[in-house]
């Protein structure tokens, strides 16, 4: 486990365990909030991803992105790009993005979900 | 909050005078941007918008209750799914979550003033707004085909919006006799969904096979390709052999004018008279875009590709189906990805902070029949004043491919709509 996969597990655990008192607590939700990356941190093309990719609890066909690390999302999309992983749709879309959006739109993703997905 | 729920709950009455006030006190102290329409576009720009600033106000006009969802309306069609499925309430809009609240107003807009910055609804009141974001889709229109107004309509559905119309070209077709004609009369572009009549006369040729064998499937088309075309053929030929004739405009598809009464239609080649006859109209931007004056003589808005302004309206921003997209098609992913764009530059603006050029995405899945799917992908990003698409990338798939890939791109557009429709309404 890299240091990063640490940092996203213990997000994750800390989100759940904190849930019943963010309900009761709007004024601690929005000091955590302040913290949390917004969608203005976004980079281009980024948010569009989330039309598909959704919070792991849907348990959607389509993999979720929730708890991948920057570099392994760059690594894949490489992949994609060059054919060496096989994809329905998602090597006509890697095929977009440079080299540097890619990697933008992967440090956005590899963020804590609740600042991505309209229901954390 | 729970107090303020408990009020809006608790007193029918107060709801209006709740809901209006809170942005206009509010107003005051920030800037206020109101989204007209809560579709794929609108209700995905106002959520959005809370997402990038949540001090911002943000309000959100629709008059349903509840959205119906055209994306798998074709499966209802072709009897695979129930309306149900298709249906999404606004309850999580209009209260309070952990991004704040998007005041929704349950009314209709009927008039812009665009020199004012006010919105007219439809019981009078009017409201005020230092942006607007107009998403209210597609107008059918009524006056385009001699013989098709909205009265035809209740004989030879479009079913090109979600609802009864749906309905009732499902019923007609459970109706149909074995044997029947049905005719399908496809638009030339631009409009909604371009693979959607395709999808649709697949989905019905599935049923008819299935339970009225003898049936045919005709297609008359105002163009001469479309959408995946390859595809479709490729896929009509293998399930569907004989079943589905499609007529290009060249060989005198497209339909002049139809009669209801004997459900007839014309075309320059002759006459074809239908058993069930599903008339897809041409389209323009829905009616408050000309109310707004931001819509041009094709019916449709112009818009800046990076911050998606109209250009003929300043302050005023055109998203999903009523906009001219460049080279993105009028679909729900689409609407979906422009509406997030379009609110990180609505923010930028109010917020007077650098605009970031856009990169937009759009996927589109097409069913031919359950568990065989088949999409079309796009990149895009502002060229030339237009959303053009990034050039080797995109594309349809593949044409020659094993089942099993079908199997996985028709549980992929499954999944897309949970997704989607989880994000936008959930
Ligand atoms: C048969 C069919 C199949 C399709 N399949 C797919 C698919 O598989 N994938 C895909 O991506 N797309 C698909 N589409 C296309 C998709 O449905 C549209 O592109 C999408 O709905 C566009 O979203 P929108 O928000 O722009 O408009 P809409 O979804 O039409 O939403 C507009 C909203 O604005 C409201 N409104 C309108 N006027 C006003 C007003 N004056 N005041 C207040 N509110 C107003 C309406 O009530 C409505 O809720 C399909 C379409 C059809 C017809």
């Amino acid at each position: 486990m890299t240091s990063h996969d640490m940092r996203r597990a213990k997000n994750r655990r800390g989100g759940r365990s904190l849930a019943p008192v963010l309900l009761a607590a709007p004024g601690l939700l929005a000091a955590l909030l302040a913290s949390a990356p917004a969608w203005a941190d976004a980079a281009p093309g980024a948010t569009a991803c989330t039309g598909c990719h959704g919070p792991a609890a849907l348990g959607s066909a389509i993999p979720s992105l929730d708890g991948h690390a920057a570099d392994e999302i760059v690594t894949q999309m490489h992949a994609f790009r060059s054919g060496e992983r096989k994809a329905t749709v998602m090597d006509r879309i890697a095929r977009g993005f440079t080299e540097e959006e890619t990697r933008a739109i992967a440090e956005w993703l590899a963020k804590p979900e609740a600042a991505r997905h309209a229901q954390p | 909050m729970p107090s303020r729920r408990a009020l809006i709950g608790g007193v029918a009455a107060s709801v209006a005078v709740a809901v209006l006030a809170a942005p206009q006190v509010r107003a005051q102290t920030q800037p206020g941007v109101i989204v007209v329409g809560g579709g794929f576009a609108g209700a995905s720009c106002a959520r959005a918008l809370k997402r990038l600033d949540r001090d911002l106000a943000v309000t959100l006009i629709e008059p349903e209750a509840a959205y119906l969802a055209c994306p798998f309306s074709n499966a209802v069609i072709a009897g695979l799914r129930g309306i149900e499925a298709q249906a999404f309430r606004y309850d999580k809009f209009g209260r309070y979550d952990q991004f704040g609240d998007i005041a929704l107003i349950r009314k209709r807009a009927v008039a812009v003033d665009a020199e004012r910055r006010r919105v007219r609804l439809e019981d009078g009141t009017d409201i005020g707004y230092t942006r607007l974001v107009l998403a209210p889709g597609v107008d059918l229109r009524f006056d385009a085909l001699p013989g098709y107004d909205e009265a035809s309509a209740a004989t030879m559905p479009h079913a090109w919006k979600a609802g009864a119309q749906t309905l009732l070209l499902r019923d007609q077709l459970a109706a149909m006799p074995d044997g029947g004609i049905v005719i399908l009369a496809a638009p030339a572009n631009p409009f909604r969904c371009p693979p959607g009549p395709y999808e649709r006369a697949s989905l019905i040729a599935h049923y008819l096979k299935a339970s009225k064998p003898r049936s045919k499937l005709i297609i008359l088309d105002a163009k001469d390709a479309f959408s995946k075309q390859r595809l479709f053929e490729a896929a009509w030929q293998e399930l569907y052999p004989g079943l589905i004739e499609w007529v290009p405009l060249s060989s005198g598809g497209r339909v002049t004018e139809v009669d209801p009464a004997t459900r007839t239609l014309v075309t320059e080649f002759g006459n074809h008279k239908a058993d069930v006859a599903n008339v897809i109209p041409p389209q323009r931007a829905g009616a408050i875009a000309q109310s707004a004056g931001v819509a041009d003589q094709t019916g449709w808005c112009p818009i800046d590709p990076v911050t998606f302004e109209s250009r003929l309206q300043p302050a005023i921003h055109v998203i999903g189906d009523a906009a001219i997209g460049g080279a993105m098609p009028k679909s729900a992913f689409s609407a979906n990805a422009q509406a997030k764009a379009c609110a990180a530059a609505v923010a930028a603006l109010v917020r007077e902070r650098p605009l970031a050029q856009p990169k937009l995405i759009n996927t589109c899945y097409s069913l031919v029949a359950p568990g065989y799917g088949i999409s079309i992908a796009g990149v895009y990003q502002p060229r030339d004043g237009l959303l053009a698409e990034v050039e080797g990338a995109g594309g349809t798939s593949p044409l020659e491919a094993p089942l099993s890939v079908r199997e996985l791109e028709a549980a992929y557009a499954q999944d897309w709509f949970r997704t989607i429709t989880s994000e936008v309404f959930g």
